[in-house]
C-alpha cells in the first residue's frame, strides 16, 4: 500500500507542482522540494481525497518528509 | 502642511469592455458595449441571460502558475490590471519604496468562485473537506495581498468593501494617502467576479437586473446587468511622478464620501448630493467648473431618476451646461470594481477630450432631462470632472478630477 501511496503522492507533484518525478525519492523532505507548508498541506488533503481518509491536525503538522507522509497515510488506511 | 497634489500615472483594465486600457477606452469611444449573453453551464436556470463578464480568461504567461494556484478569479483580473497600471506607470518597486507605497482595492464579495466551489463540494457532491486554499482564495483582501506579493509592495495593504461604491472608496482613500503624506504612490481600483450560479440567482431574487440590456436615462430601462473585471490606478504624489519623469494621464483632486442612513437599498437623494458637494469642497473648485459627470448610472428607474434630480441640485442652471453619462451601458455593472473602470473612463475623457456615452438609449424621460451623451461620444473639452458611485447600504463616493495641465 505504501508504495501506491508514494506513486500517487509523486504524480500530484509533478502534475500539480512540477516537480520532475525522478527528483522524487522516498526520503525526500518537503523543503528539499521546494514546499511550503501550504504546498504541503494542498498536497496532504489531495491525498486525503484520494485516499478518503483523515490525518488529524496534530500528526499533520508533524509531517515534514514524503517517507512521514507515506507512513501518515499509510497509518490511516489501516 | 500644505497639501500635496496627487496625479495618476498609470491605469489597467481587463473587462468584457476590454482587456487592457487601449482596448476598453476604444470600445467606450466607439459605443461598442460588451453587453451579451454570458458564459456559464446554468445560465438556463437564471432568468436574465445577458451580462459582461470576461470570456475565456487565462492569465497563464501573464502569472506564474504557483501564484495562479494561490488566486480566485477575482485576484487574478486585479493582478493583471495592477500589473498593466504599473508597466504604464514605469514604476518597480524595492528597499526605497516598498514601504511609502500602498494597495488599496475595493470588492463588494471576494473570492465568490472558491466560495462556490466548495458548496458544491459539500452540499451537491457530499465530500467531507473542501479544498485547503479555501480561505486565502475566499478572503475579500486576497486581491490587495496578492498585488503586494507579486509587486513586493510593503506599505499600507487593504481591501475596502462597499458595495457598488467600493473602488471609489478606495481610490479616494489613496488619493487622501497620497495627498497627506502617508505614502508617494499606490496602486487602487477593484476586482470583481460575480458570475457564479448563487450570485446570480441572488441577483435575481432582487429583481433589479434587466432582461435585456441596461439602458440607463431611458424612459424604458429595465435595470442593471452585471458585469465583472479589475480596473486599477497607480497614483502618485505630483513630486515623485515629476522626479521619475513619469507621463502624467490626469490629476485628482477630491473625494467626498457619506453614508445616507436611511434604507438598505433605495437610494436617498440627499446623501449623494452631499457626497458631490464634498467632492467639489475637497477639490477647491465651484460647481460651475465641471463639464463631465461619470455618473453612478445603473439603468435602474429609481436610481436614474435619484440621480439626475441630486445633480441638478447640486449644479443648478450649470446642469444644463455639463454632460453626464453612464459607461456601465457598456461595460456592466461590475460592483466593487465598477467604479475603477468609471474613474479610470473619466481620466480618459479629460485627457483626449472625448466624453464617453450612454449606450442602449432609445426613450426620453422627463425625470432624467439633461444631457446624457445619448448612443455617441462627444468631443469636448473639459477641464474638471465627477465620478458618482452610490451603493447598496447607501454608501456614497465621489470622486473628482482636473485635464492634466503642466
Amino acid at each position: 500500500m505504501s508504495e501506491a501511496v508514494f506513486e500517487k503522492m509523486a504524480t500530484l507533484l509533478s502534475s500539480k507542482k512540477g516537480i520532475n518525478k525522478e527528483l522524487i525519492s522516498i526520503e525526500s523532505s518537503f523543503e528539499e522540494l521546494g514546499l511550503d507548508s501550504l504546498d504541503s498541506i494542498e498536497l496532504i488533503a489531495d491525498l486525503e481525497e484520494e485516499f478518503n481518509v483523515n490525518i488529524p491536525n496534530t500528526e499533520l503538522q508533524g509531517i515534514k518528509t514524503i517517507r512521514q507522509a507515506v507512513d501518515g497515510l499509510s497509518k490511516a488506511m489501516q | 502642511m500644505q497639501n500635496r497634489r496627487v496625479v495618476v500615472t498609470g491605469t489597467g483594465v481587463i473587462s468584457a469592455l476590454g482587456r487592457n486600457t487601449d482596448e476598453f477606452w476604444n470600445n467606450m469611444v466607439a459605443c461598442r458595449s460588451g453587453i451579451g449573453p454570458y458564459d456559464a453551464s446554468f445560465s438556463d436556470q437564471i432568468r436574465f441571460k445577458n451580462g459582461a463578464d470576461i470570456k475565456n480568461f487565462d492569465a497563464t504567461g501573464i502569472i506564474q502558475k504557483d501564484d495562479l494556484d494561490l488566486m480566485d478569479r477575482f485576484s487574478q483580473l486585479a493582478v493583471v490590471a495592477a500589473k498593466e497600471a504599473v508597466a504604464q506607470a514605469g514604476i518597480s518597486f524595492n528597499d526605497e519604496n516598498a514601504y511609502n507605497t500602498a494597495v488599496i482595492c475595493g470588492t463588494s464579495i471576494g473570492g465568490v468562485h472558491a466560495q462556490e466551489q466548495s458548496y458544491i463540494d459539500l452540499y451537491r457532491e457530499n465530500k467531507t473537506r473542501v479544498h485547503p486554499l479555501s480561505i486565502p482564495k475566499t478572503m475579500p483582501n486576497g486581491a490587495a495581498s496578492n498585488i503586494s506579493m507579486q509587486m513586493g509592495i510593503k506599505g499600507p495593504v487593504y481591501a475596502v468593501s462597499t458595495a457598488c461604491a467600493s473602488s471609489n472608496h478606495a481610490i479616494g482613500n489613496a488619493f487622501w494617502l497620497i495627498r497627506n503624506g502617508v505614502c508617494d504612490q499606490a496602486i487602487c481600483g477593484g476586482s470583481e467576479t460575480p458570475f457564479t450560479y448563487t450570485f446570480l440567482k441572488a441577483w435575481e431574487a432582487i429583481r433589479v437586473v434587466a432582461p435585456d440590456t441596461c439602458r440607463p436615462f431611458s424612459k424604458n430601462r429595465q435595470g442593471m446587468i452585471l458585469g465583472e473585471g479589475s480596473g486599477m490606478l497607480v497614483l502618485e504624489s505630483l513630486e515623485s511622478a515629476k522626479k521619475r519623469g513619469a507621463n502624467i494621464l490626469g490629476e485628482i483632486i477630491g473625494f467626498g464620501m457619506t453614508s445616507d442612513a436611511s434604507h438598505i437599498t433605495k437610494p436617498d437623494q440627499k446623501g449623494a448630493e452631499k457626497a458631490m458637494q464634498m467632492a467639489l469642497k475637497d477639490g477647491s473648485i465651484n460647481p460651475t467648473q465641471i463639464g463631465y459627470i461619470n455618473a453612478h448610472g445603473t439603468g435602474t428607474l429609481v436610481n436614474d431618476t435619484m440621480e439626475v434630480a441630486a445633480v441638478k441640485n447640486v449644479f443648478g442652471d450649470h446642469a444644463n451646461d455639463l454632460s453626464i453619462s453612464s459607461t456601465k451601458s457598456l461595460h456592466g455593472h461590475a460592483l466593487g470594481a465598477t467604479s475603477s473602470f468609471e474613474a479610470i473612463a473619466t481620466i480618459m475623457a479629460l485627457k483626449n477630450g472625448i466624453l464617453p456615452p450612454t449606450a442602449n438609449f432609445q426613450e426620453k424621460d422627463d425625470t432624467c432631462d439633461i444631457d446624457i451623451v445619448p448612443n455617441a461620444s462627444k468631443e469636448k473639452n473639459i477641464e474638471y470632472a465627477l465620478s458618482n458611485a452610490f451603493a447598496f447600504g447607501g454608501l456614497n463616493a465621489v470622486l473628482a478630477f482636473k485635464k492634466w495641465m503642466d
